[in-house]
């Protein structure tokens, strides 16, 4: 928090990208990257970066989460913010990079590091204040937050603040929003039918809504969700919450 | 088994911590600085809410009003602890229509009996607690265990004067640590179930019905 | 045998729907109650961080306290036993039974005696053990075990129960009505406290300073068990102490508030010694039994310790999306949700149960309301971790580490970390997934089981890397 509050508005950030929206949703970075270029600020995009290390992580195969992650940490080495476009990845770096490097000698950095780390709408909101500018057409749509933005990264109502203020949009509270989509990486291949049964449940809920839109700020929820409705012929469309706000307020690319 | 206490306290042993203990804040739990009145008022309306009754005996005759209510009932008797003050107090202003019955024996003389009376089951108590609407009551040898359970209905004297904000008030300032009695007790209502489909449902072993008596500054409490 | 046990009874529990509706309907209630009652988060954060900080205390000095309590105990009178294994903890049940000639026991609800399997070793010596907790009752009569560990009957509705009781109970009425399915339970159960050889009960904390055994409940069973008859034996796991009577309140107030969203439980039982000379009732002997079962091997790791802190509230298991739908008897051992995910393994052996901790999405919704801070997420990556054999640090090993090791994971996740490390591997892996990932078959194992319910993920044509490049964003 410091490097940016203590400097006003950062004039320079790190875009990490993570490696679904790498792979699967480029869409929803470069919209992230173009909402933080629109406020004014620089982004810089380190080529090398691919994963957080997450899914080694979650596995017990720690040492090549560390591998992983510290040949991240190497790439973000100036003193700018690193702004994340998924609570999950972010949430990652911020919970279990420290517990990761404890006792070793890159601890110091590692920690300069975890402390630059913001998820995107967390930055948006909380450092840059950003005021939007409604100009799409009247839609509805509900919002599923992701387990590791609310839990790991603390994020609140951060994402509901930027959506609340587009005038045309109406933002529909999902039931039960708080409860998990059963995504959870290997999970949901390790525990196929549980897994199943949480997502068949949410996307009931998200039919529920009438939402022509489930936005969320985590593409392996939106890939478990969007997968799931698509697959069921559901309505509603999944969205990372910075591909909507991009084509809201600039019309479609 | 000395072998077993060896072995697990020496395997604890071994790996017991070196770090510093974490620091207690016990502000949470302290005194909330509540008058007397919103005390009472606490207590009541959180008892209430779990179906415990009220007799307001302040500034009157408890045994007057106790026989009242008793009569009203239509209990059985009123079972109550012979060799304590209120005990005593209570036996000598009697006068109701309810049958006084003492718990002077010991519980094995009159188990079958005890177990059966449709009768209320009269306790003191040591204050109360405002927090969470709780009774606190110590048994010793004049004061059964079992007069506050067994009995289909509980009645407990509550002294306003003796009412502590939190539990760990109470415990501090009643001086607990160097004093426990074999049994001490905290009762917040009449007994209560709710392992049928989260329905609460009164009365499955202990008291069906807990009625609290209110006084204020009587000697036989103080 | 535990371990895919867990696969085919979620598998049965998943398509019950009248168990999933149960279930759901009853951690929502549980939910709500708890929320209301931390309703003020500055109040939640600094009563959960005393909880924590008086469980860290307590396990930090885990053994002088033990000692402490055992001293204390003895000064008022209660026998202390210790028992290494269940079965020695049995052993000491029988013994100290058979002693007294108790043929008849009443029971209040105790996860540990459920850990032993204490009534199948009592009933084997011919000891009558009668439940008196309404839903361990409940589920006693169904010859079940308990689906949670605060509510045991919490998987039936009335229906079934009023079916059951009608079946069971001698000369009962078919009744729905929840009031006197109660009355029924309490005519039956209050014959067998009167005439009760000896009481058995658990503890909720054991404390050192004074020597008391502190005793939640609201029905009353428990006061029952542990002040009618003249034998009262309660039984705790190692790790129940705590060192001063004062850690006692914020304890108590985590404990209800978090289990049943009650401000306090109806009675707070505090045992500090057997019935005196003089006192007319209360057990004429007291005993205690310190279970080990696995503890200390838990406690010799420093992280894994803190699966000890735990106060046995199941608010992990009522916030839990896989708990809910599942329910507690798919899971193996007597510890379901959460918590039994991180302490089954460790007290069974990852040999058997090694694939509970990957049964979990690391929602943190456990995390997120346990009241003393227990890192349940971060204990299941650990023993995610142990199973694979890849023990980070040199504790004492987890029963079982290793076991769950497969050579072609460990080569799955060496060539990712290599991919993900080396720029060049990542552009060209990228390259070949966004053009040709489509060609992929949908018929491997892993995509199979996504595909149930889910579309094909599709890979996008061209990745962020290109999209960055292409767009002219700095990319150093």
């Amino acid at each position: 928090m410091t490097h940016a509050q203590a400097s006003g508005r950062p004039r320079t950030v790190y875009f990490f990208g993570t490696c679904i929206v790498d792979l699967f949703y480029p869409g929803a970075g470069l919209a992230g990257i173009k909402l933080l270029q629109s406020a004014g600020v620089e982004v810089v995009f380190p080529d090398g970066q691919s994963c957080c290390g997450q899914p080694a992580y979650n596995s017990g195969y720690l040492d090549q989460a560390r591998a992983v992650a510290w040949a991240q940490i190497k790439l973000f080495a100036k003193d700018y913010p690193v702004v994340v476009p998924s609570g999950s990845c972010a949430g990652m770096m911020k919970t279990h990079y420290p517990g990761l490097f404890r006792g070793r000698p890159e601890q110091a950095e590692v920690e300069d590091f975890v402390a630059r780390v913001y998820e995107l709408t967390q930055f948006l909101v909380d450092v840059l204040d950003l005021e939007l500018d409604d100009l799409g057409p009247p839609v509805k749509v509900t919002w599923h937050p992701s387990c590791h933005s609310m839990r790991e990264m603390g994020v609140a109502d951060q994402p509901k603040r930027l959506l609340h203020q587009l005038s045309k949009v109406e933002l529909v509270e999902l039931p039960r929003e708080r409860e998990c989509c059963g995504f959870g990486g290997t999970f949901s291949v390790r525990q196929p039918e549980i897994s199943a049964a949480m997502v068949t449940d949410k996307i009931g809920a998200i039919a529920g809504t009438g939402a022509d839109l489930v936005l969320s700020g985590d593409c392996g929820c939106l890939m478990n969700i969007g997968g799931a409705i698509e697959k069921a012929g559901g309505h509603a469309r999944p969205l990372h919450i910075a591909e909507f706000l991009w084509e809201r307020t600039h019309g479609r690319r | 088994m000395s072998d077993a206490r060896t072995a697990i306290l020496g395997r604890l042993r071994a790996a017991e911590g070196k770090t510093p203990p974490p620091a207690e804040h016990f502000e949470v739990v302290a005194p909330r600085g509540w008058s007397g009145e919103e005390k009472i008022a606490r207590l009541r309306r959180l008892m209430e809410s779990v179906h415990t009754e009220f007799l307001d005996a302040r500034g009157g005759d408890w045994t007057a009003l106790l026989q009242d209510w008793l009569a009203q009932q239509g209990l059985a008797g009123l079972i109550y602890p012979p060799d304590t003050p209120l005990g005593r107090r209570l036996a000598g202003q009697w006068s109701g229509a309810t049958p006084l019955i003492p718990y002077d024996r010991s519980l094995a003389e009159w188990k079958e009996e005890f177990f059966a009376q449709e009768a209320a089951g009269l306790t003191g108590t040591q204050g109360g607690i405002a927090e969470t609407g709780t009774l606190i009551l110590w048994t010793d040898e004049t004061q059964p265990r079992t007069l506050s359970l067994v009995p289909p209905v509980h009645v407990a004297l509550l002294d306003v004067n003796m009412l502590y904000d939190t539990l760990w008030q109470a415990m501090r300032e009643q001086g607990w640590t160097n004093a426990m009695p074999t049994n001490l007790l905290l009762v917040s209502g009449p007994s209560k179930t709710a392992d049928i489909e989260q329905t609460l449902a009164y009365g499955v072993h202990g008291p069906k019905r807990l009625l609290v008596v209110l006084v204020e500054g009587d000697p036989a409490f103080s | 045998m535990a371990a895919a046990d867990f696969r085919a009874k979620a598998h049965d529990a998943l398509g019950n729907r009248e168990l999933r509706a149960n279930f759901r309907r009853a951690m929502d209630g549980l939910m709500s109650k708890r929320a209301m009652l931390f309703a003020d988060r500055t109040e939640w954060t600094a009563l959960r961080a005393l909880g924590a900080a008086v469980r860290a205390r307590s396990l930090l000095r885990l053994p002088e306290l033990l000692e402490q309590l055992e001293t204390r105990l003895r000064d008022n009178g209660i026998q202390v036993h210790w028992a290494e294994t269940v079965d020695d903890g049995n052993a000491i049940f029988k013994d100290i039974l058979s002693r007294h000639g108790a043929r008849r026991v009443v029971k209040g609800k105790s996860m540990v005696s459920e850990e032993m399997g204490l009534n199948h070793a009592l009933e084997a010596e011919g000891i009558e053990v009668i439940e008196a907790d309404l839903g361990e009752y409940i589920i006693q009569l169904d010859h079940e075990t308990p689906s949670h560990i605060i509510m045991p009957a919490i998987h039936k509705n009335k229906q079934q129960i009023a079916r059951l009781f009608s079946q069971k109970i001698k000369d009962a009425e078919y009744t729905e009505d929840v009031d006197r399915l109660t009355d029924l339970a309490r005519r039956v159960l209050r014959r067998k406290f009167a005439a009760a050889d000896a009481g058995i009960s658990g503890v909720n904390a054991a404390v050192a300073e004074t020597g008391t055994l502190v005793l939640v409940e609201n029905e009353g069973n428990g006061r029952m068990c542990t002040t009618v008859p003249r034998l009262h034996i309660a039984v705790m796991g190692l790790e129940k102490v705590v060192e001063r009577l004062e850690e006692v309140p914020p304890i108590l107030s985590l404990l209800t508030r978090s289990a049943t969203g009650q401000v306090i439980t109806t009675y707070v039982n505090m045992i500090s010694g057997p019935r005196k000379p003089g006192e007319k009732d209360g057990p004429e002997e007291v005993h205690l039994v310190i279970l080990d079962n696995g503890r200390s091997r838990i406690y010799a790791d420093p992280e894994l310790r803190n699966t000890l802190r735990c106060i046995r509230c199941g608010a992990c298991m009522n916030h839990c999306p896989v708990y809910t739908r599942v329910g507690g008897h798919s899971y193996p051992g007597v510890y379901p949700g959460p918590i039994g995910k991180i302490l089954t393994p460790q007290i069974l052996g990852l040999e058997t149960t090694g694939d509970l901790p990957h049964a979990s999405s690391l929602c943190n919704a456990c995390v997120e309301v346990c009241p003393v801070e227990i890192p349940i997420a971060s204990l299941l990556v650990r023993l995610r971790s142990e199973g694979a054999g890849k023990t980070p640090h040199g504790g004492a090993p987890v029963k079982g580490a290793g076991s769950r090791r497969k050579s072609q994971e460990d080569w799955v996740w060496r060539a990712w970390a290599l991919v993900f490390r080396m720029p060049l591997l990542n552009r060209l892996s990228n390259f070949a997934l966004t053009r040709f990932g489509w060609a992929l078959p949908s018929d491997s194992p892993l995509l199979r089981e996504w595909m149930t319910v889910r579309s094909r993920p599709r890979f996008a044509r061209r990745s962020l890397h290109e999209l960055v490049r292409r767009e002219g964003i700095p990319h150093e």
